[in-house]
């Protein structure tokens, strides 16, 4: 092997590698992009070509490719380590200041000048998000438990929130626990069944569990309301003082003698959720230092193993669907009080995917990384708003790009939770998977 | 003898239709090495694990120090006072080696701090590695790890399979020489599954031989190596 840097670049081979991925470009864009139906001026339909956008595309995706090759030729080639081993370093000691950083900016967002009423709502949907990733990596990051139907859990908070808020006149900080209980409740419904699964088996178990819910949600009219939805869903009180705008002496600007403005509620659910975020991860850290915590972490590791050791398997699974769901339901419940109106649209299929794209991006088991991209993700939708169609684009190469450089999530790492002296997280990068 | 502390009665146990274990019927006494060897398939992990309740046996039963633990769920066999370190080690990869080593107080609910003495004691090498992941560990110290894991709940009885599996002869005899110290110092009692039929009956009181789900011979560690049968079957002929 000839010195680092004196190597020359294999530029045919990779010239034929990026050949052949534009040809397959070539393949999928021809029919979709290349062909096209329109309408001519007489209102006949017509076939309208665009060979030159294919042409674009596959000069794009051949370019791409070929400097990708050169690329991991030219590191491959580099002696010293990896990319990814150079920046674990810095990445996590810039990572024991990213977390208080994070943490401290989500706590003075609403102080900051500028900061309106728009970034405060994104800083909601953000932080929705966040919390339903740290729940669900209650599941999928620790127990090791795939649920693709996360978002029933969701949707069973909101829909109980809304239906006691109504029906039984409760307030939401009655309901807020009730919901979570519910959803915990679903959530140990569903692990009976899906106990002896694993893998894509539960996968499709989980994913089929959200679906129902979701066309029962749909389907009984008469308690849900069915497609219409529920509207006027009781909004939110400090303590009995409700946020209306009416100023009087029961209203939170009545009683702290402010103006009354619309954005009391909107700080007031800001700080809400942030609250019951960090309440979830809180308990998250909490739970992972305990033995309950380290049966799930371990399940994931060896089920059979864990048998092998009298882990009682029954338990540790239901607990995790259980506190999982839990926090969905918390979420749920917020969702609901935030839109004051939901309906069964809200909790499709997508956004499951959505949540577990957030977990698995982030790192599974990471706190840190699933909030990172929670924040990327949600917010990146909301940044990219303007580029209308070109988004799902952004966000198709964004992920492409974090397979390539980051296969493992953003966080990949994990922190032991019983710490000997210094605590050293060891990239899941170096340690073989499923075997012992 | 004195009464045993294991008892398998006439055992049968099933994997669908298939019978993977004949009515096999065995004792180990308090205090012994007792190791049972066969041929790949022979059934001897899945006598280890019918002892844990998993897979459960159809016919026969399973007697732990005067109780019956045949329908006794796997959690309530283990709290019970037996540990398995199952075949083909099964360490937790990506868990610390002390965070391994706690996995198995855990189900027992016993304070793990005396154990961890006992097991560092045992295996200095795991105490070097304690902040280490177990999947960086070499073959060798992750199978000590997995016994040292099962020690942790502090059995009476210790069910080990195959501990010699994939190791080089010089760790395999380390291995195996951590079981007899075991054995003699503290007097624990050990069932040990092996297809290394020379190192494994060198170091038992007592074997069995177990081909396509029934024992065909037994006797004392000793006797069994001088069998003609088991010199041509599993110690190679000569």
């Amino acid at each position: 092997m000839r010195p680092a840097g004196t190597r020359h670049l294999p530029f045919g081979a990779a010239l034929r590698d990026a050949g052949l991925a534009a040809l397959i470009a070539a393949g999928l864009f021809l029919p979709m992009v290349g062909l096209r139906t329109d309408v001519d001026p007489n209102g006949a339909l017509y076939l309208r070509t665009r060979w030159t956008d294919v042409l674009l595309l596959m000069a794009i995706v051949f370019a791409g490719r070929f400097l990708m090759r050169l690329w991991q030729e030219w590191k491959a080639g580099r002696q010293g380590p990896s990319l990814g081993k150079r920046f674990a370093g810095p990445l996590s000691r810039s990572g024991r200041l990213a977390a208080p950083a994070l943490l401290l900016f989500a706590v003075l967002l609403p102080a900051i000048p500028g900061i309106g009423r728009y970034e405060l709502d994104l800083g909601i949907l953000v932080l929705t998000y966040v919390m339903l990733g740290w729940g669900l990596n209650i599941v999928v990051g620790l127990a090791g438990l795939l649920d693709l139907g996360y978002v029933a859990f969701y949707a069973v908070g909101a829909y109980s929130y809304a239906l006691l808020a109504q029906n039984f006149g409760l307030s939401f900080w009655v309901c807020l626990p009730l919901a979570g209980i519910l959803a915990a409740f679903w959530g140990v419904l569903l692990g009976f069944p899906v106990l002896r699964l694993r893998g894509d088996y539960l996968a499709i178990v989980t994913l089929g569990f959200g679906e129902i819910i979701r066309l029962v949600l749909l389907n009984w009219v008469s308690l849900t309301g069915g497609p219409n939805g529920i509207a006027g869903i009781p909004r939110p009180t400090f303590f009995g003082l409700s946020f209306s705008l009416g100023g009087g002496p029961g209203t939170f600007a009545g009683f702290f003698g402010l103006e009354p403005s619309p954005t009391h509620r909107v700080v007031f659910l800001y700080y809400l959720i942030l609250a019951l975020a960090l309440l979830t991860n809180w308990v998250t850290l909490r739970l992972r230092r305990q033995p309950l915590g380290r049966a799930w972490e371990a399940m994931r590791e060896d089920e059979i193993a864990c048998r092998s050791l009298g882990i009682n398997i029954t338990v540790t699974k239901l607990t995790a669907f259980a506190l999982g769901a839990m926090f969905g339901g918390f979420a749920g419940a917020f969702f609901a009080t935030r839109q004051a109106f939901i309906s069964p649209e809200s909790f499709t299929f997508i956004e499951s995917a959505i949540i577990l794209a957030i977990v698995v991006l982030g790192g599974l088991g990471s706190q840190l990384g699933v909030a990172i991209a929670a924040l990327v993700l949600i917010g990146g939708f909301e940044v990219f708003r303007d580029l209308q169609e070109w988004r799902m684009l952004v966000f198709g190469g964004a992920m492409v790009l974090i397979m390539i450089w980051k296969p493992r999530g953003l966080v990949g790492s994990r922190t032991p939770s019983v710490a000997l002296g210094e605590r050293r997280t060891i990239s899941a990068a170096m340690v073989a998977e499923g075997r012992g | 003898m004195s009464a045993p502390l294991l008892e398998i009665r006439d055992v049968s146990t099933f994997y669908g239709a298939v019978e993977a274990l004949k009515g096999v019927s065995l004792t180990v006494a308090p205090g012994e090495i007792v190791t049972l060897i066969g041929a790949n398939g022979a059934g001897k992990s899945t006598l280890l694990m019918t002892i844990c309740g998993d897979p459960r046996a159809r016919a026969g039963r399973v007697i732990f120090d005067g109780q019956d633990i045949t329908e006794q769920p796997t959690h309530r066999i283990v709290r019970g006072g037996i540990a398995q370190s199952p075949e083909g080690r099964r360490v937790f990869p990506r868990m610390s080696v002390h965070e391994n080593l706690l996995m198995g107080a855990q189900s027992s609910g016993i304070n793990p701090a005396p154990g961890l003495e006992q097991v560092f004691t045992l295996f200095p090498r795991l105490k070097e590695r304690e902040a280490q992941r177990a999947g960086t560990l070499s073959g060798g110290e992750q199978q000590m790890l997995a016994i040292a894991r099962a020690l942790m709940a502090q059995p009476r009885l210790l069910l080990l399979d195959e501990p010699s599996l994939g190791l080089a002869p010089l760790v395999s005899r380390q291995i195996f020489q951590a079981i007899r110290r075991l054995n003699a110092e503290t007097g624990l009692t050990v069932l040990l599954v092996e297809q290394n039929a020379n190192q494994a009956l060198r170091l038992a009181h007592r074997g069995y031989v177990l081909v396509t789900g029934r024992i065909t011979l037994s006797g004392t560690g000793r006797e069994l190596l001088a069998r003609p049968e088991v010199r041509d079957a599993y110690l190679g002929g000569h």
